[in-house]
Order: C-alpha cells, then structure tokens, then sequence
C-alpha cells in the first residue's frame, strides 16, 4: 500500500468511517436486527408457532418446490449461454448478452403482468388453457415461470466473464486429444468454473426464494396452496399478525445471511471476485 | 428461423475445433425467447392494441402520471443519497484499514440478498411513529413511514450496493502515484479529490447511479409496505399496475407497463454506453 503524501489526516479518516458506519447501521444493520427483535417478541413457543402452523410450512414447500426447479433451470441455461458465447465467434454477440441481462432492468410487476398477458383468463392461450383445464396463473406453473424470468441473468453473467477470461486453449486441446465434447466439458471446462458456477447458483437461488412482486402478480395469493413465504409474510403482516409475519421473515432474513456468509466465503478463499474486479 | 439462419452463415467463419456451436446457441436463444421475447412482446402488443388515443388515455392519465412523478422522484432522490454514501462507503472500503473491515464488506450486499418483501416490513417497523426510528423523529414533526419519504428510505436501502459495488473496484485500482503527483504539486487533498480522483471514477459513480435508479423505478416489495398506497400522493407505479389488475383494468396495467417498459430499456441503453465509454477510457 501506498499512501505516502497522498492520504487523509488520521482524524479525517476515522470522521469518514464513522460517518459510513452510522449509514450504514441505519440503513442496513437495524433493518435486519429488528426483523429478528420482532420475531422473538412474544418469545420462543409464540415463534414455533408461526413457523409451524400448517399454512406456513405450505408456503415454506412451495418456495423451496420453486427454487429446486428454477434455479436448476437456469444453471443449465446459464452454463449453455456460456459455451456458446465465450467459445465461439458470432456476429451480435454483445446483443446477446445485453438480450440474457434485459430481466435485471425490467420491473418485477411487470415480469408477472406478461405472464398474465400470456397465460391468464383473457390472456393469448387462456381459453385454449381453460378448455384443456389447464392452470397456470394463479397457480404454481405460473409462479415457477415469474420466478425463472427474474432470476434468468444469475448464473449466465457470473460464468460468461469467468470463462471468456479463461480462454478456449484447454478445452481445445482436449479436444485435439480426442475428446468429445461432453468429455470435454465434464472433465476440462466444468471443474475450470466450478466456483463460479457455485457463486451464479448461489444468487440465484437466493432471488428465486425471496422473489415477491413478479410472485404476488401471478399467484392469486391462495393460502397453503399458492403463497410463498414472501407472499405468506405480505398476508399475515396485513392482518397485523406481526409475530407471525416477523417469524416467518426472520427464516427469510437468516437464508439471506447464510448467502452473505457463503458468498464471502467463496470470494475470500477462492479469490473467486477478486479475480474477475481486476480488470 | 432467425438462429437457424445466423448458425448456417456463421458455421464457415468461425475456426474453433471445439464442438457444439448449433446446440448450445440453439438452447440459448430458444430458451430466451420462449422465457424472455416472446413474454416480454405481449406488453408491446397489447399496448399497441389499445390505438394511440386509448393508450394515452390510461397510460398518462392524471392518476398515472402522479405515479410516474413519485416513482422516478423518489428513485431519483434515493439514487442521489446513495451516490454521496456509496461513494464514501466505498471510500472507505477500497482506501483504510479498520477492525471489522471484511464484515462491513460482506455487509454491503445484504439489500441483494433480503427479500424486498422483508426488508419492506422491517422498514416500516422502524420509521413507524412507535418504531425505534420514527419515535425519535416524530417529536421533530417529520413523519416518514406512509408518506413519499419511506419511499425514499426503502429506496437508498434497495440501492445502496449498486453504487459502492460499481465505485469500489475502480477506486481499488486507482494508482496513488496520480494523487501523490497533484499532492507534491500543491494540491490540497479536496483539490485532488474533486479535479483528480472525481473525474476518474465519474463513469464507474454514473453507471452505479444509473443502476440504483433503473432498480429503484421499478420497485415492489420493499416499498408497498412503508408507502401510504394513496392514489396522487403516495401510490408508486408499479403499485398502480397491480392494483389495474386486481380490478381486471388489462389495458390500464399494459399502457402503465408499456411506459415503465420503454423508460427501464433507455436506462439500460444508457448504462451500457456508459460502459462503453469507461472500457474506452480504462483501454487509453
């Protein structure tokens, strides 16, 4: 480190991290310990309850039911796009890309609204859905559908600049070995970006599980049939059964933590982020 | 028909030996369109069904430009707070050295990773008038929860990590021998912050502010809580879209859309040219 004539004052420098640091407590420290303070404030029995009671463990199975195939939907594509972009040259490459990236910038009302657009009652295949007795809205297809749409980009722009930057010179000498392609990939290409992948899967599936406004669109907010935990949380907080909403959040809350801890994890000992924010 | 086409014209140019280029360009686009294209279309479609007197007539009526105003002000001013403390956060993180470091890092990301939803209702239990929070600011008269204000809050906390993780990386690699130059020039320190260091990080700063605002525009779960939800005063777009559906309103959810739509596109178009021109700079 560097710093000879060119730092802040010892002073200066503890007034601006003091500075960060009372932001930060407020913006994102308190949030996250009230969600926990909340849960608990009628006590332990009062927490089990609502964690327990049998429309809240339908929600809790329905969002790990919808993470458990979107997230493996979109590792698949992600890996997919990957191959196709980094190993070959094509015309519209950039389009592409920004084409996998376009659900990041599109709002999460509006990702469920085509939904319904499509697949609704008085959507372009609604009747040809109601005659084969088919549902999709307001039930889980349609919720499995909002869901891979926001969460599309995760694991494709994680491992698109992971594998550009580790070039083509492995996979084609194993290739000139005689390999075939899957070989190729399962021996050569997947353990190359494993930690990569683990990191995209990782996002993802913490969206996929905590995705409220695409879900809340498409779902109907059926109770033990159609609510997932973000939309059991929305119900119970508007009927003012706070414990219960807190309780069922805090679960929430911790998931996202256990992503934080994983995720750093992975950045500290496989320099995995550091390796890529080099450039 | 159009990835059958780009596969056969391309199959001759390309010399890479590893195979598999019309399988997996295949899946990609056909996966991207049945799951991105095709969905997203149908707003443009129906839009374009509703003839240019009906769309405006429920896509800019009063009710819904007062949404549009309170969304894209609110994501404007959220972005606006975010970029001055995202940047000193990012300061921070990127210049010294403090106990406890590597958690506040790690910390940054959690608006990513908290569901809105929760995140919305832990809000509004702090900025309440009983919440830890909104106690201390009552007596002073300001009232946030319910009012535009939350929706402020909800935003900065929804936007924060756009910014610092956009400025971090560059300020990480800017060289200290530029400042150490402009300090053994003369400079003072705010001198060499503002007409050094600002304009090198200026792009990295806009893209982050870009991309907070985009986010903060078409925002559900964490603010819908802490909202008032009252029409002309505190209701958001995106609100507006879910409760023209509620009431069946299809074609007034699809003008709302359609406008939020073309409006998160321009930002992205935007981003990526602010992209384009930080690589073209960084590769000077």
């Amino acid at each position: 480190m560097t710093r000879a004539a060119a730092t802040e004052s010892p002073l200066g420098r503890r007034v601006l991290i003091g500075i960060g640091m009372v932001f930060l407590a407020l913006f994102l420290a308190l949030p996250l310990v009230v969600v926990f303070v909340q849960a608990f404030a009628k006590g332990w029995p009062m927490f089990l309850d609502a964690i327990t009671e049998p429309d809240a463990r339908a929600a809790i199975r329905l969002t790990l039911l919808v993470a458990a195939i979107s997230v493996p939907l979109n590792c698949v594509f992600g890996v997919v796009a990957s191959w196709a972009i980094t190993k070959f040259e094509f015309r519209g490459k950039s389009l592409l890309i920004s084409l996998i990236d376009l659900p990041f910038s599109v709002s999460p009302v509006v990702a469920g609204l085509i939904f319904v657009l499509m697949f609704g009652a008085q959507g372009w295949f609604g009747q040809w859905l109601i005659a084969h007795n088919w549902k999709v809205i307001f039930a889980v297809p349609g919720i499995v559908l909002a869901t891979v749409f926001v969460t599309f980009p995760f694991v494709a722009r994680e491992i698109i600049p992971l594998m550009a930057e580790q070039g083509r010179d492995d996979e084609e000498a194993a290739v000139s070995l005689g390999e075939s392609g899957w070989q190729t990939f399962w021996h050569v290409t997947l353990p190359n970006i494993r930690w990569g992948l683990l990191y995209g899967v990782l996002l993802c599936n913490a969206r996929a599980m905590g995705e409220f406004g695409a879900v809340s669109v498409v779902s109907g907010h059926i109770r033990g049939l159609t609510n997932t935990m973000p939309l059991h949380v929305e119900i119970l907080y508007n009927e003012y059964d706070f414990v219960g909403a807190f309780a069922v959040a805090s679960l929430l809350a911790s998931l996202a933590l256990v992503t934080l801890v994983l995720k750093s994890l992975l950045e500290w000992r496989f320099g995995y982020h550091q390796a890529r924010s080099a450039h | 028909m159009a990835e059958r086409a780009s596969v056969g014209k391309h199959r001759s140019a390309r010399r890479s030996v590893i195979p598999g280029f019309g399988l997996t360009m295949g899946l990609t686009v056909a996966w991207l369109c049945l799951i991105v294209l095709i969905p997203l279309s149908t707003i443009f479609l129906r839009a374009a069904g509703l003839g240019w007197d009906g769309f405006v007539a429920v896509g800019l009526s009063p009710r819904a430009l007062s949404a549009y105003r309170l969304s894209f002000g609110t994501a404007f001013l959220a972005a606006m707070v975010n970029a001055v403390f995202g940047l000193l956060i990012a300061w921070i993180l990127a210049r010294y050295e403090f106990p406890g470091k590597k958690l506040v890092d790690a910390a940054v990301d959690l608006p990513f990773a908290l569901p809105t939803a929760v995140a919305g209702i832990a809000l509004v239990s702090l900025y309440a008038e009983n919440g830890w929070i909104g106690s201390m600011l009552a007596p002073l008269g300001i009232r946030v929860a319910y009012t535009p204000l939350g929706v402020v809050v909800a935003l900065i906390f929804i936007g924060l990590p756009f910014i610092v993780r956009s400025v971090q990386p560059v300020l990480a690699d800017l060289g200290a021998d530029v400042e150490e130059a402009a300090a053994t020039l003369g400079a003072t320190r705010w001198q060499t912050f503002s007409r050094v260091i600002l304009p090198a990080i200026a792009p990295a700063l806009l893209t982050g502010f870009a991309l907070a605002f985009a986010r903060g525009v078409g925002e559900y779960g964490s603010v819908i809580f802490i909202a008032g939800n009252m029409p002309y005063k505190s209701e958001i777009a995106p609100l507006l879209i879910v409760t023209q559906l509620e009431q069946f309103d299809y074609p007034g959810a699809t003008a709302i859309a359609c406008v939020m739509l073309v409006a998160s596109f321009s930002m992205l178009l935007l981003v990526n040219m602010l992209q384009a021109w930080r690589a073209k700079r960084s590769a000077k």
